[in-house]
């Protein structure tokens, strides 16, 4: 394992070593903590822990299951390490980095990672900034400049720098499309996914209404309710435990220059990713990977368009080249990058990407349902036109 | 009171109205029916009757020996039982007939002034009553307005004074009353309130930018110290770090850097399907060479323009228009000529 001493030393440092999660739904019927409760017992369980040997939690802002309250109900007793991570999806790398940089210094022994929400049947993210007024506090004040002429959800954010996007380097709606065909290809084939048995046609994807032109229905990611835990501890200790470790070879988090919570229209560019860039510089430098070491991919996929321009923040290809890139089924199982194997957000769940950083652990035990062929590496990433974060997993050796 | 009668004379003219009005007038003055007197004296039972129920424990209404040695000599009623000595009661005779009250009110009705409203009385008094006064009262037409609108419609405010004679026939007080003959409104089913847009949330670093759009200014803010120029808004100039400012008003031109067209979710205060747009404002021509290159760079609706306008690069005119009564917004006019996309 080369891992640059220089810079972010995280890598090599500690592991994911257990996993759970609740059903996936668009109507859980239960409190948000009930979830948080069950995803983070099942996490602790696979880890072949006790709860009582869980000493931090971290979790998302903007979350209804304080640490705290799941600590109590779990029965987990003390903690030495609580942190919660903000930008929405942006957190979900960032727990583990998080929980990471607390077990390699000491700080925590064992931390579980978790979110859990009703974001179907309950408060749903993609309703976006709709209050009158909004609430006059600096972070709603972002979005002064956008709400008062309609501009009001994630998806009509997106949908903005997918037009500049589309205009510079002739990426068209079918492109945008593949992500969805690949990912719902994925759902298929895994009984866990919402979408489960229901593949779709780059067809049907243009068929789909208009949401914002110029993305379709099916250019947007599900709304779900769920919740997704992660066990992180030590290299050294996930090598004395059950499962085969998921090794955090490099974990980053990252505000690009100009950096506003998904409404960054001021840069000089708008049709990039440049808060994904500093998380893949440091992924790659900290690591001394390279796309090439990857074998499968967790691209962070609440909209379509973003993961075309991620496959260019780290490398896969140049500027502008995803839409190539990604041609001929290249997303797909089988393909020169299987990206979102679980389903993604788009087919499986949308848990805030917490569902991904746990496929990317199954792809490093060879339990997916979807499993790619020698993973040595996989690279997972968090919400995009936010803050963010990244990580790459990989096998312990 | 509602007079169903479908037979309402309507005054079109001034002319008709003032005759009308005229006519109305000359029942100010006539006495109301015949002199009414009282079924009982002035007595002690009912005045403490009344001070209970009101609470009033001043000894000169119960108190013969107290009220002896007060001003007044003895019990006297409260002055404002004056009405009650000489109400009718609930099985008294009702006034009747085809006196000038009435026929007043058949006036009044026949221009469809058919319902009514109590609004206020004034007394006055004399002197104070005694046990064994006896009064009458004698009821005339005080006044009659002109016609007046309210809330409840239009009509006329008719006042009676009502005056209170002991059996000497001296004054002892007077009342008068007023109602309110009118023409019922018509029933408006209350206004749907007009769905708005939501509203910019504003803090110290934002809301004169906001202010100044409410004054049909489009601003750009720029350093006071080294001229750079930011927006949005903000509260440091990330070059130098001062904290003043000068808004830069800037021109209502600009092009299309990017654009998008939102049909789903549709909110309330907005037209779907709905284009919005994001301008690259044309620079200040005040600020030129201390800008530089600073971009200026807006969120704005469309306006007067097909959506097959829509394109990146397209030149478009700016105009300020009002949203709401209390909003001010920017909109992007698309100069279909000027199309460079």
């Amino acid at each position: 394992m080369s891992i640059n001493r220089r810079g972010n030393q995280l890598g090599g440092r500690a592991a994911i070593t257990g996993i759970g999660a609740t059903e996936f739904s668009k109507d859980s019927g239960r409190s948000e903590m009930s979830l948080a409760s069950e995803a983070v017992a099942a996490a602790i369980a696979d880890a072949g822990l006790k709860p009582c040997d869980i000493d931090g939690m971290v979790t998302y802002s903007a979350d209804n299951n304080p640490d705290v309250e799941i600590a109590r109900h779990v029965g987990i007793g003390a903690l030495r390490h609580f942190s919660r991570v903000h930008y929405g999806g942006g957190a979900a790398c960032g727990t583990i980095v998080q929980a990471a940089m607390a077990v390699a210094t000491g700080v925590a022994d064992a931390v579980v990672c978790y979110r859990a929400f009703n974001e179907r049947s309950g408060r749903r993210f993609g309703a976006g900034v709709q209050d009158i007024p909004i609430a006059a506090t600096a972070e709603r004040a972002q979005f002064s400049w956008t709400t008062p002429s309609g501009l009001l959800t994630p998806a009509s954010w997106v949908a903005m720098v997918a037009r500049r996007y589309m205009h510079l380097y002739g990426a068209t709606s079918q492109d945008f499309g593949r992500v969805a065909v690949a990912g719902r290809k994925h759902a298929a084939n895994n009984p866990a996914a919402w979408f489960y048995n229901e593949p779709i046609t780059l067809e049907e994807h243009q068929a789909s209404r208009w949401i914002v032109d110029p993305l379709h229905l099916l250019d947007c990611c599900q709304e779900s309710d769920g919740g997704q835990a992660l066990v992180v501890v030590s290299a050294e200790r996930a090598r004395d435990l059950p499962n085969t470790p998921a090794l955090i070879v490099a974990g980053a988090q990252g505000a690009g220059d100009e950096q506003w919570t998904m409404t960054s229209f001021f840069r000089d560019d708008i049709a990039q990713l440049p808060e994904m860039k500093v998380v893949a510089d440091e992924l790659w430098t900290s690591s001394g990977l390279t796309p090439a070491d990857i074998q499968t991919a967790i691209l962070y996929d609440h909209f379509t368009p973003y993961v075309l321009m991620q496959l260019e923040e780290f490398g896969f290809c140049g500027r502008g080249e995803a839409k190539d890139y990604i041609a001929d089924g290249a997303l797909e199982i089988g393909g020169r990058l299987p990206i979102n194997t679980h389903g993604g957000q788009l087919g499986e769940a949308y848990i805030h990407g917490m569902n991904g950083i746990a496929e990317a652990v199954r792809q490093i035990r060879g339990t997916s349902v979807n499993q790619v062929d020698n993973v040595v590496n996989v690279l997972v990433s968090a919400g995009t036109g936010v803050p963010t974060s990244g990580l790459i997993l990989g096998v312990d050796r | 009171m509602t007079n169903t009668s479908p037979s309402i004379i309507v005054d079109s003219t001034p002319e008709a109205k003032a005759a009308f009005y005229a006519e109305l007038q000359t029942y100010v003055g006539l006495e109301v029916g015949e002199p009414t007197p009282g079924p009982d004296e002035v007595n002690a039972p009912m005045i403490r009757h009344l001070v209970e129920a009101v609470g009033d424990r001043n000894p000169i209404y119960t108190n013969p020996e107290l009220a002896a040695d007060s001003i007044h000599g003895g019990i006297v009623a409260p002055p404002t039982m004056l009405q009650a000595w000489v109400m009718r009661g609930i099985d008294g005779p009702a006034r009747g007939g085809n006196g000038p009250y009435e026929k007043m009110n058949q006036l009044l009705f026949s221009r469809g002034f058919t319902s009514v409203l109590g609004t206020n009385s004034e007394q006055s008094y004399k002197r104070y009553l005694r046990p064994g006064d006896h009064l009458t009262m004698r009821t005339v037409i005080d006044s009659i307005s002109d016609e007046k609108t309210t809330g409840l419609g239009t009509g006329h405010f008719v006042s009676t004074r009502q005056d209170y004679f002991d059996a000497d026939d001296q004054l002892v007080g007077s009342m008068l009353f007023r109602i309110f003959r009118f023409k019922p409104a018509a029933k408006v089913p209350p206004a749907k309130p007009q769905p708005r847009r939501p509203r910019p949330a504003t803090t110290y670093d934002n809301q004169w930018w906001f202010d100044e759009l409410g004054e049909g200014r489009l601003c750009a803010q720029a350093c006071a110290n080294c001229g750079r120029v930011r927006f949005p808004t903000g509260p440091m100039c990330p070059s130098c770090h001062s904290r003043s400012y000068d808004k830069v008003e800037l021109p209502l031109s600009g092009t299309i850097h990017s654009f998008v067209v939102a049909h789903y979710p549709q909110v309330p205060g907005f037209d779907y399907p709905l284009p919005i747009v994001l301008v690259d404002m044309d620079p200040s021509t005040s600020h030129i060479g201390k800008l530089g290159n600073d971009r200026v760079r807006m969120i704005m609706n469309t306006a007067d323009s097909a959506e097959s306008a829509l394109a990146v690069g397209a030149r478009v005119r700016i105009e300020i228009r009002a949203t709401d009564p209390d909003m001010k917004l920017p909109f992007a006019v698309i100069d279909p000529i000027g199309a460079t996309s």
